[in-house]
């Protein structure tokens, strides 16, 4: 059981969560994930720890209402109990002083980006940060960004705010600009397909962090599995993070869309009793 | 083994159990037919999830018991994994001391009314019955009464909690909720250790929640069985995952002096053939846990899952039987078993089988899956099959599954389910850089102590044997707990 400590709307739809998880704060690193449960009847839905608090014992998460479950994890407030908190899951990412690391973040991906952005700083590495999203209201984190990064750029498909452009045009415009030694994306997957082909160009070394769906998180079930280089990998044990120029993308994109239907329709419902 | 021998033989020769022998001649009592289980009307059942097996009335359970010879060398004990007294709780039911019988199955047994479902007891206690061995005769129905006894004991409302040792205070973990951890964990706390069990999942019970579906084991019944436990003394951590929420080295520092690892064969095994990550393509694992664990046919419930009209079940396992039945049950008009080698080799428990095929299940033995088409939407709408003959026996004793070149066709599935075996769990050896393992990943222990090559870490069920089944993991759960007392005692004097 996890008491959420405080709330944030970072915009209508995006909510920063600060949870009561003492153990989890203690031995999460950046990558880490955690399962969450809300209540006897909820579904186990994986979320990203977006950083956490030792001292305070607190993870943060930020979640984007798209479904049932994230809406009502969007709609619980301060002094409400999530029933089950489960983690750190997953492989942390692996971080060392490699030179110059371009990291781009797309919508919800920047707050799994922060830990990873904030260990690479630490590690010695020149981080050149790109947030992306479609308009101004979605671009979250940014002063925290901003204190571990070199360089902030911001991208907005509308041009509200920052450059206009897809992420695409951002990294572009960094990597002919000078020497990038690896880079980072995470984010929606097509925006991590385009990334990925984006630096496959240009020879760099690209890690994605996959957020596919899951039930236990702790390699039981399988229903994360997406080809990586050929091979059947499962995202909860072997990732979240790989090579993201082996990450079948279309596969993935496919496998998120496996219960599309159920989803729409339990979604129109869920609304439904909310507005009643 | 000495004194258990030695045990039986004091406990045989009291005088209830010699007069009881006198009541009836050998004679009459192997002229006694075997009683019959209950069963709910397959056309009935195959749409719902109440429990196939109904269970004993009273009157059956005795005069079932009445055949049983109260023999001077109990064979039938030497083939059960956790060694129950079986000769002493069915001349209880007798005499019709039920409470007693449970009793009984409890001193080695911690989950009595599980067992009395889900051992196979054709290959155990009721292979070695000396009607089977000596008078070619069908077996005392060794599991039908011991699930009347444990489910006399529960519905009496009086649910005895075994006796425990005086507290000792010596803080024990255990490291998984399934059959091992919780056979662990009920003889660790007899000998008197504060026992905490850690469970990654958010309910207690492994593999006995998640995996067998309700019409084999209802969930309540396993959770009568982990309230009798608790009060016991044993802790519960659910959402706990050692080795990741903390380490060992953390639970050491919190006193912990030793271990139990009953973590599971976790990971499902694919067969990594072309089109097996389209949707509709489960492993049995995640089919079973959306259903079982998080109750995905109920409206109620937000977790989905797709079931469709056309379900395939890769496998001949009683995994894949639990899966095949279940999909029957959510509404499948074709629910098919494809097996890749025929009826006779095939692992599943006789008494499965015997229900599938009453509950209208396809089986397509000797075939195999080549590859699987999705449609435009992603999911998969065709399987490729093809027909296998037997060959000469391969390492497992089984004739080798050949395929029939040209025998490939192709039939309609929208739902797949591959329940073709798991590897154990990696999270614990990757955790424990010092912890020995074998090349498939099981945790290397001593068979007799179930101690790994770290001390203080003993493990069993699964993650040692890699797949086996209920009982097998609960026996493994009492040794380990033997040998960790051990263990723990012997440190304590050279202290």
């Amino acid at each position: 059981m996890s008491k959420i400590l405080e709330k944030e709307f970072f915009s209508k739809n995006v909510v920063k969560l600060v949870l009561e998880a003492p153990e989890i704060a203690k031995t999460r690193k950046p990558g880490h994930f955690v399962i969450i449960r809300i209540d006897e009847k909820g579904e186990r839905i994986p979320l990203t720890i977006s950083s956490a608090d030792e001292k305070k014992g607190t993870i943060t998460l930020v979640i984007q209402k798209v479904g049932v479950t994230s809406a009502k994890l969007c709609n619980m407030n301060v002094g409400d109990v999530i029933m089950d908190v489960v983690g750190p899951l997953g492989t942390a990412t692996h971080i060392e002083k490699v030179g110059t690391v371009l990291c781009a973040g797309g919508g919800v991906g920047v707050a799994p980006m922060l830990p990873i952005v904030e260990g690479l700083k630490k590690a010695g590495n020149r981080v050149i940060t790109i947030l992306a999203a479609r308009s101004k209201d979605l671009i979250i984190l940014e002063d925290q960004m901003r204190e571990y990064s070199d360089e902030v750029i911001v991208m907005t498909d509308d041009g509200s705010y920052g450059k206009k452009g897809l992420v695409t045009a951002g990294m572009e415009e960094v990597i002919n600009r000078e020497k990038v030694d690896l880079c980072f994306v995470i984010g929606p997957a097509i925006m991590m397909k385009f990334g990925a082909l984006t630096t496959k160009k240009y020879n760099i070394p690209t890690v994605a962090s996959l957020n596919t769906i899951m039930v236990d998180g702790t390699g039981m079930c399988g229903a994360c599995r997406v080809h990586i280089g050929g091979k059947t990998r499962f995202v909860c044990v072997d990732g979240p993070e790989f090579d993201a120029h082996q990450v079948d993308f279309d596969e993935m994109m496919t496998r998120l869309g496996a219960y599309k239907d159920q989803e729409y329709e339990a979604y129109q419902k869920y609304l439904q009793t909310v507005e009643a | 083994m000495e004194n258990i021998a030695e045990y039986l033989k004091a406990e045989r020769s009291q005088e209830w159990r010699a007069e009881l022998r006198k009541r009836m001649k050998a004679k009459e009592r192997t002229s006694l037919e075997r009683i019959k289980m209950p069963e709910e009307d397959p056309d009935v059942r195959n749409k719902n999830s109440v429990e196939v097996n109904r269970g004993l009335f009273p009157e059956m359970a005795i005069a079932e018991s009445h055949r049983c010879l109260d023999c001077p060398d109990p064979t039938c004990i030497t083939g059960c994994p956790v060694g129950i007294n079986i000769p002493k709780f069915i001349k209880q039911i007798e005499v019709e001391d039920f409470a007693g019988a449970a009793i009984t199955l409890k001193e080695t047994n911690a989950l009595p009314a599980v067992c009395g479902r889900v051992c196979p007891q054709e290959k155990q206690c009721e292979l070695n019955c000396f009607y089977t061995q000596k008078l070619n005769k069908p077996p005392i129905a060794i599991g039908y009464l011991e699930r009347f006894a444990a489910d006399w004991e529960r519905n009496s409302g009086q649910m005895s909690i075994p006796k425990t040792e005086k507290k000792n205070k010596i803080k024990v973990g255990v490291v998984g909720s399934g059959p091992a951890g919780l056979a662990a964990a009920g003889d660790l706390a007899k000998y008197g250790y504060d026992v905490t069990v850690f469970e990654a999942l958010h309910e207690v019970g492994g593999v006995l929640k998640y995996g067998i579906p309700e019409f084999r084991l209802p969930n309540e019944l396993v959770d009568v069985e982990i309230e009798t436990m608790r009060k016991m003394g044993i802790k519960f951590r659910t959402d706990f995952i050692v080795g990741k929420t903390a380490s060992f080295d953390d639970l050491k520092e919190e006193g912990f002096k030793a271990f139990f690892v009953g973590s599971g064969a976790g990971l499902p095994r694919f067969m990594n053939i072309p089109g097996e990550n389209l949707n509709g393509i489960f492993s049995s694992n995640e089919y079973l846990t959306r259903i079982n664990l998080m109750h995905a046919a109920s409206e109620e419930y937000d977790t989905p899952v797709i079931s469709g009209k056309n379900v395939a079940v890769i496998g001949g396992g009683n995994t894949a039987m639990d899966s095949v039945r279940t999909a029957k049950r959510l509404g499948a008009e074709k629910a098919m078993i494809i097996y890749r080698r025929s009826e006779v080799e095939m692992p599943a428990r006789v008494e499965e089988i015997k229900h599938a095929k009453e509950e209208g299940i396809i089986f397509m033995n000797l075939h195999n899956p080549l590859e699987y088409y999705g449609d435009e939407n992603g999911r998969v709408k065709q399987a490729k099959i093809q027909k296998m003959e037997l060959g000469e026996p391969d390492a497992s004793g089984r004739r080798r599954p050949i395929p029939i070149e040209g025998s490939e066709f192709i039939i309609d599935v929208d739902t797949v389910v591959v329940s073709v075996g798991v590897s154990p769990n990696p999270l614990i050896p990757q955790a424990l850089k010092d912890l020995k393992v074998t090349d498939w990943g099981t945790i290397v222990v001593d068979p007799d102590t179930m101690q790994s090559s770290v001390p203080e870490i003993f493990a069993g069920g699964d993650i040692v044997r890699g797949g086996a089944t209920v009982i097998l993991a609960m026996g493994d759960g009492r040794k380990a707990a033997a040998g960790m007392h051990k263990y723990i005692q012997e440190k304590i004097k050279a202290n």
